[in-house]
């Protein structure tokens, strides 16, 4: 019993930085209809800027976080108003031509300016020491990230159905041309929801940085682990790719502990599954 | 294809006749791609070489020709190699990072003439590939075994193993069972590990149930390792006393800082520590930090090219500059030095490295964490052989 409730408490949290990682991901291939296969470098540049952050410039790890995911922001801008601007509505081979490139250039800009070795964001204190839950001890950054997922849920379900800002982007989204002919002002919608996905995988990297530490090859190493999570979960839904991320994190976790030698084969097992039952994702609109 | 040999035939004959005045080594190695900073450790274990004897020796010139495998590329390796050989005429070889690539580019060597210095690929059964093949790294077996006997010194009885599930990390696994057993422990359970795990807690807990005193992982250098150490702590082993061994990979020294307070105390048993005292490596670090530009970033990799260049340099020195590969090979079986990491020598059988290999412990010193050598255990050879 202790066992199942310890790989529970690790299922979570690992679910949980999948799920903030990966739901900014959802909304730009959701929403936008944007195939990003440049989110993980994003993600990648967060991490990058809080660790520079907390070890050189020793600033507090709340502050490191708003400057990850301002910093981040600030430099998706330029690239969203003179690269991705152009593969709005393209073809999806166009945009993955497109971002895996800006992905294996930022690889490369990472590389050369922040060098190849590991990258660490130094947490508080708070968040350094295990915490007791009873029937075992857990990380507390772990319980962090499991609070962030929540917060993060629940803010981004308030955005985009509760708020006019919602209301535009779901009107852009469903028809950009109508939206546009009753004074949406589109490009700016879509600006701006692109630096909260570009801001939300920022906030990703940082949080997630304990499990999936930061380093040039970030970029491309987990991009898979976040499509999966998005395709599974369904673009653009909010619950689905939560759902998706805990289930997902469930089932990798509970393989690793009982039979570690068949690596990923249950994660897969179950991906492939899932798609056959719910080929647009466990909630996503049929297209 | 047959013209490409004829070609290196040719080539290796009319070098072997004329006087060589460039001497020219090709070397393969990772330099961009995940594990750049590996091959930047080759490029400064060779400019370093360079850097304190100079690039002649007697009349001749040494030129570095460098080729870029970012990943484990068998088929890549091979062809990198015959270009070498052919288009470049390279009468050496060098470099390898990983085992599959020094595999595959073994078998060209008889017919290019051309003897190669293995810089780092670890598994024992390389040197076996070719006659031509000299390696100057280690080999895991050679700095796994040496840990079964310090953690039977240390009064543990039971251990679990847990490895990344590949060559390397099956090789550590065999290598301290053969030695954990040999001495009269038990191995409670062996785990292998998918090599792209990045949440290390259920492993955790799994050690945890097994009830073992202590825990054996081998991990490659690099990303891997520092959620693996992490989740050591987090998960409350450290503190509940179960030790933690390792091969140094687990502890290189570019990753110690990331590593930080985590790693402090840990145990692990390999052949070079950065922080080995000793006069020979003040004068290579200081050489090899200049190369690559930062004294963080150096690592293991570069004394294997250190010791690689040296051995290359006694066999154009053997040869007068005629490529002949046996005679190469030959000039330096039982050739002993003092390298940067302590008394080596070339064991003939093999062609492998007998040396030390030390006890490390990850100590702070002067603000700085580093492998602190705590034991040595003297004229190591590789158990992982078997002659063929």
């Amino acid at each position: 019993m202790q066992t199942i409730l310890s790989i529970a408490a690790d299922a979570l949290a690992y679910g949980m930085v999948l799920f903030i990682i990966s739901i900014g991901l959802s909304v730009t291939m959701g929403l936008m209809k944007v195939v990003n296969l440049a989110h993980g470098a994003f993600a990648m540049i967060g991490g990058y800027i809080a660790s520079y952050a907390t070890q050189q410039m020793g600033l507090p790890f709340g502050v490191a976080i708003l400057a990850a995911v301002l910093g981040t922001m600030l430099i998706a801008v330029p690239l969203e108003r003179f690269l991705y601007r152009r593969i709005y509505g393209a073809p999806e081979l166009t945009q993955v031509l497109m971002t895996i490139g800006i992905t294996f250039a930022i690889i490369g800009i990472a590389n050369f300016v922040m060098g190849p070795t590991l990258k660490t964001i130094a947490l508080p204190a708070q968040l350094q020491g295990p915490v007791d839950l009873g029937f075992r001890t857990i990380a507390a950054h772990k319980l962090f990230a499991v609070a962030v997922g929540i917060i993060v849920a629940g803010a981004l379900w308030f955005i985009i159905e509760r708020t006019p800002f919602g209301v535009r982007l779901r009107a852009s989204v469903d028809d950009a041309a109508m939206a546009g002919a009753l004074g949406v002002k589109t490009k700016i919608v879509y600006a701006v929801s692109f630096a909260l996905a570009v801001g939300l995988a920022a906030l990703g990297g940082v949080v997630g940085a304990q499990l999936l530490p930061i380093e040039p090859y970030y970029a491309l190493h987990y991009m898979v682990t976040f499509l999966v999570v998005v395709s599974v979960g369904g673009a653009g839904s909010i619950a689905g790719a939560l759902v998706a991320a805990l289930l997902l994190g469930a089932v990798q976790t509970t393989g690793r502990y009982l039979m570690p030698e068949y690596g990923e084969f249950f994660f897969y097992l179950a991906v492939i599954a899932i798609v056959c039952v719910f080929p647009n994702g466990l909630m996503g609109r049929s297209k | 294809m047959k013209k490409l040999v004829l070609a290196s035939l040719l080539l290796a004959l009319s070098s072997s006749v004329t006087f060589a005045d460039t001497i020219k080594v090709g070397v393969v190695g990772p330099f961009s791609g995940p594990a750049a900073l590996q091959g930047k450790n080759f490029q400064a274990g060779i400019n370093a070489w360079l850097a304190v004897n100079g690039n002649t020796i007697g009349d001749d010139t040494i030129e570095i020709v460098y080729r870029d495998l970012p990943a484990p590329d068998p088929a890549q390796s091979a062809a990198l190699t015959q270009e070498l050989i052919v288009s470049e005429g390279v009468q050496y070889l060098a470099g390898y990072y990983y085992t599959p690539d020094a595999m595959a580019a073994a078998p060209i060597l008889e017919e290019g003439n051309v003897p190669m210095v293995v810089f780092n690929a670890a598994t024992s059964a390389i040197v076996n590939a070719s006659p031509y093949v000299v390696r100057t790294s280690f080999t895991t077996w050679q700095t796994s075994t040496p840990m079964a006997a310090v953690a039977r010194q240390r009064g543990i009885d039971k251990v679990i193993t847990v490895v990344s599930d590949y060559g390397p990390g099956v090789d550590s696994e065999a290598a301290f069972v053969a030695g954990f057993t040999g001495a009269g422990g038990e191995i409670v359970e062996s785990v292998r590990m998918p090599m792209n795990t990045n949440d290390f807690s259920p492993m955790m807990q799994r050690i945890k149930d097994s009830g073992a005193e202590a825990v054996f992982a081998f991990l490659p250098a690099g990303p891997a390792t520092l959620g693996f150490v992490q989740a050591y702590v987090e998960n409350g082993l450290k503190d509940a006393g179960v030790t933690l061994l390792a091969p140094g990979d687990l502890t290189q020294e570019p990753d110690l800082a990331a590593l930080g307070d985590n790693a402090l105390g840990l145990l692990t048993t390999f052949h070079y520590a950065v922080s080995h005292d000793s006069p020979e490596n003040s004068a290579f670090v200081e050489a090899a930090s200049k190369a690559i530009g930062s004294a963080s970033e150096l690592s293991f990799p570069a004394v294997g090219a250190y010791d690689g260049m040296y051995v290359i340099s006694k066999m154009i020195e053997a040869t007068g500059g005629n490529q002949d590969a046996a005679a190469a090979v030959e000039a330096v079986k039982g050739l002993s030095w003092v390298s940067p990491r302590g008394p080596v020598s070339i064991n003939p059988e093999n062609r492998h490295l007998t040396q030390n290999i030390y006890l490390r412990e990850v100590a702070l010193e002067d603000g700085q964490y580093i492998n602190k050598e705590i034991q040595t255990f003297e004229n190591q050879g590789d158990p992982g052989w078997k002659a063929p």
